[in-house]
């Protein structure tokens, strides 16, 4: 079969994210570029690497005080950067949504799980209180949570950490956004847990042709998870590969990431320590 | 070294009641590194913390434990338990005094267990988690989260310790300082001649330091192997096979096959 060549849903070049502070600029993000078409595209890196920022920036969601300059921020056509409130209300969700790591702390306490995701809906949406109750107990189901009728009338802190970030893609999914971006989804979860509800995500990206940003600290779960990933580090792309070919990454520091991980074979012989080499960030990209 | 003989631990009162810990079993030997494996709420860090006395009169704690030939009763310790058995817990930003320097809290376990030459002491053990004398004077607020690590593991080092109890020490950290955290570990026990148990979550952690292992579910062991049973793939019970496919990473068919263990 051949693919026909479509337009990437979301390009971004030459991102900036600096802050101003007390002790001097902090330069967050520095020069990244990249597009992205539908498909699961893995980004990893450090504390401090800038990945997280890179996924706000896109969605406007950068901290009072931090400056965005990009060359361009595209989402289908529409310059996010320039873009005026009321555009980018209209966006956040129903074009572009973003799950956060902790469910605990980005569902709203006070209000049933139920009436979050039906809110989520409607807001995006002419749709009846009625039909919104239907959708939303449609999608409970379409994440595999087993009781949706019960699970609607609850609270968010009566569910576990795992359900809750089922509700988290529920509500994320239901306005039919085009790009999710997951900012660490699945950190706060038990292994067998976090892969269960990257199933659910999994299957509903590729169901719905929509595409992913996957923003994670974790290389292994990126390289079995993603399509393509980037490896940020100090604000900048170090490198960019397919997920299948990070076992022949090239660059020192993404070699350096993948040998320092301790692994189930291994022995107990000293592990290789990463050595940063200050021309990284001089010269990003994988060095001659 | 260590033994401890079917211990239980029951929270809470009624209808509240909680039973942590069932009927745990282990037996560490002296220089061994001990891992205990389990996913959140399956009593590892109870067994640690009951271990150590950390649990008070909240818990109802009974089963038999000695170590080093030393019977303990209940919850509280002696001062020559408390002085050759430290801890090392696993958030470095919640377990180091805010608004002492690092040498306030490195001091504070040699004055407790009235030791001599204090600052010597202070300065030999930041030396041996490779850090200079300079962060003598640093707040925890000022130095990294590994830097931080380091300074509570050279806090369990001034009293001259034989065990250590490490919970999940480096999961808070970055891969790459990960990997300095547990080479530095495996040097302290190999130059001083310590014993560890180590609880994590993480397989492959626990497979890169211990020997020997335990899997928890539930508050109780579910099996006890050796590291080599581990490397070889070849554990006995399905829970630890389902936790060792899903340390390997994602794999869509396999997630399908995925049982609730409860």
């Amino acid at each position: 079969m051949t693919q026909v060549p479509e337009a990437p849903l979301l390009s971004v070049e030459d991102l900036h994210v600096t802050y101003d502070t007390p002790t001097g600029l902090v330069r967050a993000v520095s020069g990244v570029s990249f597009e992205l078409g539908r498909e699961k595209l893995g980004i990893v890196g450090e504390s401090g690497s800038g990945k997280s920022q890179t996924g706000r920036a896109i969605l406007g969601l950068t901290a009072p005080g931090g400056q965005v300059r990009a060359r361009r921020l595209d989402f289908e056509g529409t310059d996010l950067l320039n873009a005026n409130h009321s555009t980018m209300r209209r966006i956040r969700g129903a074009g572009i949504s973003m799950i956060m790591q902790d469910p605990k702390y980005s569902l709203n306490p006070v209000m049933t799980v139920g009436a979050q995701i039906a809110e989520a809906f409607r807001i995006h949406s002419k749709a009846s209180k009625q039909e919104a109750r239907l959708r939303t107990l449609e999608m409970l189901r379409t994440v595999k949570i087993r009781e949706p009728e019960r699970v609607y009338k609850a609270y968010p802190h009566e569910v576990s950490g795992g359900m809750g970030q089922r509700i988290m893609i529920a509500m994320m999914m239901i306005p039919e956004p085009d790009i999710i971006i997951a900012d660490e989804p699945t950190s706060a979860l038990d292994v067998t847990v976090q892969l269960q509800v990257l199933a659910v995500l999994d299957d509903m990206i590729s169901e719905r042709g929509m595409g992913l940003i996957f923003i994670s600290h974790d290389l292994n779960l990126i390289a079995s998870f993603c399509d393509r990933i980037l490896i940020m580090y100090g604000g900048k792309v170090m490198e960019e590969c397919t997920a299948a070919d990070l076992g022949q990454a090239k660059h020192p520091y993404t070699r350096g990431l993948l040998n320092c991980l301790p692994s189930l074979e291994g022995g107990h012989d000293e592990l290789p320590v990463l050595q940063r080499d200050p021309s990284w960030l001089t010269s990003p990209g994988v060095p001659e | 070294m260590i033994d401890i003989q079917s211990l239980d631990v029951v929270f809470g009162h009624g209808r509240k009641v909680f039973h942590a810990v069932r009927d745990v079993s282990l037996h560490v030997e002296q220089g061994q590194s001990y891992g205990l494996v389990g996913e959140s709420g399956s009593g590892k860090t109870t067994v640690l913390r009951a271990l150590a006395g950390l649990l008070g009169r909240v818990a109802r704690v009974s089963g038999e434990m000695r170590v080093a030939q030393e019977s303990l009763q209940g919850q509280l310790r002696s001062q020559q338990f408390r002085r050759h058995v430290q801890m090392v817990f696993q958030d470095p930003f919640g377990s180091l005094h805010p608004r002492h320097t690092v040498d306030t809290i490195l001091s504070e376990p040699a004055r407790v267990h009235r030791l001599d030459r204090i600052e010597q002491r202070v300065v030999q053990a930041l030396e041996e988690v490779g850090l200079d004398a300079s962060f003598r004077f640093r707040y925890p607020h000022q130095i990294s989260g590994g830097q931080r690590q380091r300074v509570s593991i050279a806090r369990a080092l001034i009293t001259d310790p034989e065990i250590i109890l490490l919970d999940e020490p480096t999961s808070a950290l970055d891969v790459s300082v990960q990997a300095e955290v547990l080479n530095l570990l495996m040097r302290l026990k190999r130059e001083h001649g310590l014993t560890y148990i180590l609880v994590s979550h993480n397989l492959a952690v626990i497979a890169h330091m211990c020997e020997s292992l335990s899997v928890m579910q539930n508050g109780a062991v579910v099996e006890t192997m050796s590291v080599q049973q581990l490397r070889d793939h070849s554990p006995a019970m399905p829970y630890t096979s389902q936790l060792m496919i899903a340390s390997l990473g994602y794999d869509r068919a396999a997630i399908d096959a995925f049982e609730e263990f409860g």
